[in-house]
């Protein structure tokens, strides 16, 4: 069976049984795709898998607004890894979810390119191994002199947009540091380098996943998941940690409760 | 429970972003790029991801005024049009089409502003066609 064919009959599975109140998943829109909350009866013809679309945001956002909701989501790996981290600091609950695991395909893999393409239960789809950004390595081979030539070239197309925080499902401080005028002048562009963007990725140590979500809505196409895939490497070195990977996991730097 | 997503076209300049209106139980909550939209390709800027944020503040107009005596009164879209159009037309009358400017506006979508210039030189007859973002 066709794995979106498989996936819809898992989708009115878990819809009929009515242990939850709507299954959040994409669907085919205008050419492209977008998160959607099927709910029983619901025609499924349109649920859809690509492009992929961050899910974990829109669960908070759903969790958040019905406390008492059940969902069911249909999560690819970075999606799962990013509930994982978000539920260590009680962003999500997962025991109100149910989570449809989706495999990604070959070209889904390379696409990201992604070190994990699959959740840890899988309801369509084969795993695949993972693939390393070959971006990476080559950067980590560049001298001091030419990464900070690098950065500082990248950083200066910045306009201060957020888009990398808001697409971000592990961005989710209230007050975001990078909004106070201390370390950020309004009004002023590009933002200052390099603690701007740095400030953003020591935020991120422990809790990226590497969905690449960031990159992806950049306008200035700043290649940010190089950035945070260096960071990522480095708490894995120093703390043998690896964010979204398990549960039980505690991530190395959350002190007293805060990251 | 209800939530949704509508495709729309950002409302803050003129290049046509598109982006998903989040709404939940029939409040706009937030906003998600769309990612197959040729223009923003799934991208937007500060404007776009806060694009969201007027639609049900408290300072927001949700009608027509008009100005009479010194103060403003509500009126209906008929009547505020009317009037608009009433008096477009008695200075094109009383002192010629070059007595009217039209000033376009950057929250309007590319073909929005077209049809004002075309509605500033077919119907009105002038060329006095400028735009707000040369204040």
């Amino acid at each position: 069976m066709h794995r979106l064919d498989s996936l819809r009959q898992a989708v009115r599975e878990l819809l009929d049984a009515g242990e939850v109140d709507g299954v959040l998943a994409l669907r085919a829109d205008h050419g492209g795709t977008v998160p959607h909350l099927f709910q029983s009866g619901d025609d499924l013809s349109d649920l859809a898998l690509w492009p992929k679309f961050p899910m974990p945001s829109t669960v908070d956002l759903l969790l958040s607004m019905e406390p008492e909701a059940k969902l069911g989501v249909v999560i690819r790996g970075c999606d799962e890894r990013g509930l994982v981290e978000m539920a260590k600091r009680n962003q999500v609950d997962l025991a109100r979810l149910t989570l449809l695991g989706v495999a990604c395909l070959p070209d889904e893999v390379a696409y990201c390119p992604c070190s994990k393409p699959y959740p840890s239960e899988i309801t369509v789809g084969e795993p695949l191994e993972g693939v390393v950004d070959p971006r990476v390595s080559e950067h980590a081979q560049l001298g001091r002199a030419e990464r900070l030539a690098f950065w500082t070239h990248q950083f200066a197309k910045c306009f201060k947009c957020y888009a990398c925080r808001d697409v971000c499902p592990q961005c989710f401080c209230e007050d975001c540091v990078l909004e106070n005028d201390l370390w950020v002048e309004r009004g002023v562009l590009a933002p200052p380098f390099p603690s701007f963007h740095l400030i953003r990725a020591l935020h991120t140590v422990g809790k990226c996943i590497g969905c690449h979500e960031c990159e992806l809505s950049c306008p200035a196409d700043i290649p940010l998941t190089i950035l945070y895939a260096l960071l990522r490497q480095d708490a894995e070195t120093m703390f043998g940690y690896v964010p979204g990977a398990s549960i039980e996991d505690e991530p190395p730097l959350v002190i007293a409760g805060v990251t | 429970m209800d939530y949704r997503n509508v495709l729309t076209t950002c409302i803050y300049c003129g290049a046509g972003c598109n982006l998903y209106l989040q709404v939940a139980n029939d409040r706009v909550v937030g906003v998600l790029p769309a990612k197959q939209h040729p223009i923003s390709q799934g991208k937007l800027c500060i404007k776009g991801w806060n694009a969201h944020g007027f639609v049900h503040h408290e300072d927001r107009l949700t009608q027509p005024l008009i100005r009479e005596n010194g103060a403003f009164r509500e009126a209906s879209w008929d009547e505020a049009l009317t009037l608009v159009a009433d008096k477009l037309q008695a200075a094109r009358a009383d002192h010629g089409p070059d007595s009217v400017g039209i000033m376009a506006s950057a929250k309007c979508t590319n073909e929005e502003n077209y049809l004002l210039q075309k509605f500033a030189r077919s119907v009105i007859g002038t060329n006095n066609v400028d735009h707000c973002a040369r204040l």
